[in-house]
């Protein structure tokens, strides 16, 4: 039997150690040799990394796509925005400290009813709650200042070590902030590597590949489904929670399902049936999205025709591409 | 009194048009077994269409009641755009996992969406020439445009007209063969490709259908579509996908919840409808009439 080349391989830690080693060092070093613009988005790129990574636990190892995860994202984003006006502190860890838990038991919730459903009533239920959290924020604007929506100021990083008020602070907030946020990328990155390869993972690729055999060896099937929406929108939610001080505001864009689009539109780019497709997806779509709003008013047209290009040619991605490509070179060689 | 029954005319005229995109999203799906997410984008293409080609009928100096036969004529375009995208865009996916479907017609609406604001621009396109060419008649006291009757009337006639295609005509039988066992109906002796064809033209016909019918009323904006298929699928999804009654009795419910809900609980009424939607999905996942 040929091994699938779109298949997740098995490797273990040490061995995306090795793999990651030199991308994370020209990452370490990047800061030194671009300008604050490209830093800027180089930290776009990482954060919407982080959110599909979270949103391929689902679509890729447990076989849901799911077409709401703005919402999560958004919530993480909206809990930010709460935190800053309600409470005050300018402190980042707070802010993750106090979104996590909230991102994560909306998840939890929003999971269990979702997980009920699988393949295209799974899609619209996420949606339609998706939806809900969306037309909330537009409509309660004295709490979330609707289409306006909610100012976020640069936080203060490592318990208030790294302030960012002077002349300089934007620059230094930009450099600061993405160190911060690509450790906490490396930190995600290595927690799903280790989730979706545990016991717990292989038993959700088995309930995707086959559910009936998957509930014959006992496992139960909606929990595995369940804790697995949970795992991701906590991961998606993150996103959001790094995303707001980036951006410094947050509207009820985030919510919306043409983003939960976007997500899985990352997803897709980078090929979703492998570990690292979401993450090259998400860091390029995000440069995609930048340059095609830069360069023509007609943007969404332009993204519209490489989406449809991409499906119909290169269903497995630019990462199951490249793999399929070198499988073919390494054939050809021997 | 007058006061209700303009609301329950309100109701009835925007069930109609609701009635036309989800019952024409319901077909394809029941047909073909994929959701297109353009299916809105389409409704925004027959509303600019047909408020363009009043437009030019006004410019060309056509008496009001020749602007009536433009109204069809935005719907007929916009089937024409399905004939061409089906077999093009479509046909590659069918046997393709869900997602791709799902993600190709995502494509899609960014093009149309797009596409609508490169030929026509950002400012709202209005046919209202029709409204006027209508008298305005008087309910107990209040007044009512006429044209919004005519547009309850042509919600109706199409309700019946493709209860008639579906169930008492070949045609109907054909497309409910495919519907139920494509490969079956293939080994039968049907064409197909040709059946899909033809129903996403008419789902899309349908779609064209209200965006013309509605574009008098109200402009055609940007965005339309999309927030046309965010409740199209709020209609679907209680009525049941891929049925002729869930899309009816959907369209019913939504609209009259919703015109409620623009009354007396403003900020909740999006809100409302889709929770009623993920209620309905939880009780009943095929919806109150789907068989899928």
């Amino acid at each position: 039997m040929k091994p699938d080349p779109n298949a997740p391989r098995d490797r273990s830690l040490p061995r995306l150690a090795a793999a990651m080693a030199p991308v994370l060092l020209l990452l370490i070093l990047l800061p030194t040799f671009v300008e604050t613009y490209q830093i800027q988005l180089v930290t776009y790129g990482l954060i919407a990394a982080i959110a599909a990574l979270g949103f391929n636990l689902l679509l890729g190892y447990t076989g849901l796509l799911s077409f709401g995860h703005s919402a999560y994202f958004g919530l993480g984003a909206y809990t930010v925005a709460f935190v800053v006006q309600r409470l005050g502190p300018h402190s980042m860890e707070f802010y993750i400290l106090i979104g996590i838990p909230v991102v994560a038991i909306v998840s939890a919730l929003f999971g269990y009813v979702c997980v009920r459903h699988t393949r295209i009533f799974f899609g619209i239920l996420t949606l339609a709650i998706s939806q809900v959290v969306y037309s909330l924020a537009l409509k309660l604007y004295w709490v979330t200042g609707g289409s306006d929506g909610l100012r976020v100021p640069r936080p203060a990083l490592l318990l208030g070590l790294l302030n960012f008020s002077g002349p300089r602070g934007f620059q230094q907030f930009i450099t600061s902030y993405y160190y911060y946020v690509l450790a906490i990328f490396v930190v995600c990155v290595v927690l799903m590597w280790v989730v979706v390869h545990s016991p717990f993972g292989k038993a959700l690729q088995a309930i995707r590949d086959n559910e009936v055999r998957a509930r014959f060896l006992g496992l139960r099937i909606r929990r595995f489904r369940w804790i697995s929406f949970l795992v991701s929108g906590t991961f998606t939610g993150l996103a959001g929670i790094l995303w707001v001080p980036l951006n410094g505001l947050t509207t009820p864009d985030v919510l919306y399902w043409t983003f939960s689009g976007e997500i899985v539109f990352s997803a897709l780019l980078g090929g979703f049936r492998n570990f690292t497709g979401p993450i090259v997806g998400g860091i390029v779509f995000t440069y995609l999205k930048t340059y095609a709003v830069a360069t023509t008013e007609y943007w969404q047209l332009l993204l519209g025709v490489v989406l449809v290009t991409l499906v119909l040619v290169l269903p497995t991605g630019i990462v199951g591409g490249l793999s399929t490509l070198g499988l073919w070179l390494r054939k050809g060689k021997s | 009194m007058a006061f209700l029954t303009i609301q329950i005319l309100n109701s009835l005229l925007y069930a109609s048009v609701l009635f036309l995109i989800a019952a024409g999203l319901s077909l394809i799906f029941g047909v073909m077994r994929i959701i297109n997410l353009a299916h809105g984008s389409l409704y925004a293409v027959g509303a600019y269409v047909t408020a363009w080609l009043v437009g030019r009928g006004i410019a060309l100096g056509l008496p009001p009641g020749w602007l009536f036969l433009l109204l069809p004529l935005g719907a007929l375009s916009v089937a024409l755009i399905g004939i061409v995208i089906e077999p093009l865009l479509l046909r590659p996916f069918y046997r393709r996992a869900e997602e791709y479907q799902l993600l190709v017609t995502f494509g899609l609406i960014q093009i149309l969406e797009d596409s609508i604001r490169f030929i026509w621009g950002g400012t709202p396109l209005s046919a209202d020439a029709l409204m006027d060419a209508l008298p305005i008649i008087h309910i107990g006291g209040l007044l009512y445009p006429a044209y919004n009757l005519v547009v309850i009337g042509i919600g109706v006639v199409a309700a019946l007209a493709l209860w008639v295609a579906i169930y008492h005509t070949k045609f109907g039988v054909m497309l409910r063969a495919t519907s139920q066992d494509r490969r079956m109906a293939s080994a039968l002796g049907l064409n197909v490709g040709l059946v899909y064809v033809m129903a996403f033209g008419i789902g899309c016909f349908m779609a064209g259908l209200g965006g013309a019918i509605v574009v008098p009323t109200q402009a055609a904006v940007l965005g339309m579509g999309i927030d046309a298929l965010v409740i199209a699928f709020v209609v679907v999804v209680i009525g049941g996908l891929g049925s002729l009654k869930g899309a009816l009795v959907g369209a019913l419910v939504v609209s009259f919840v919703r015109t409620a809900g623009i009354q007396f609980f403003p900020e909740l009424e999006l809100a409302v409808l889709y929770l009623i939607a993920a209620l309905v999905l939880l009780v009943r996942p095929t919806g109150l009439f789907g068989t899928a």
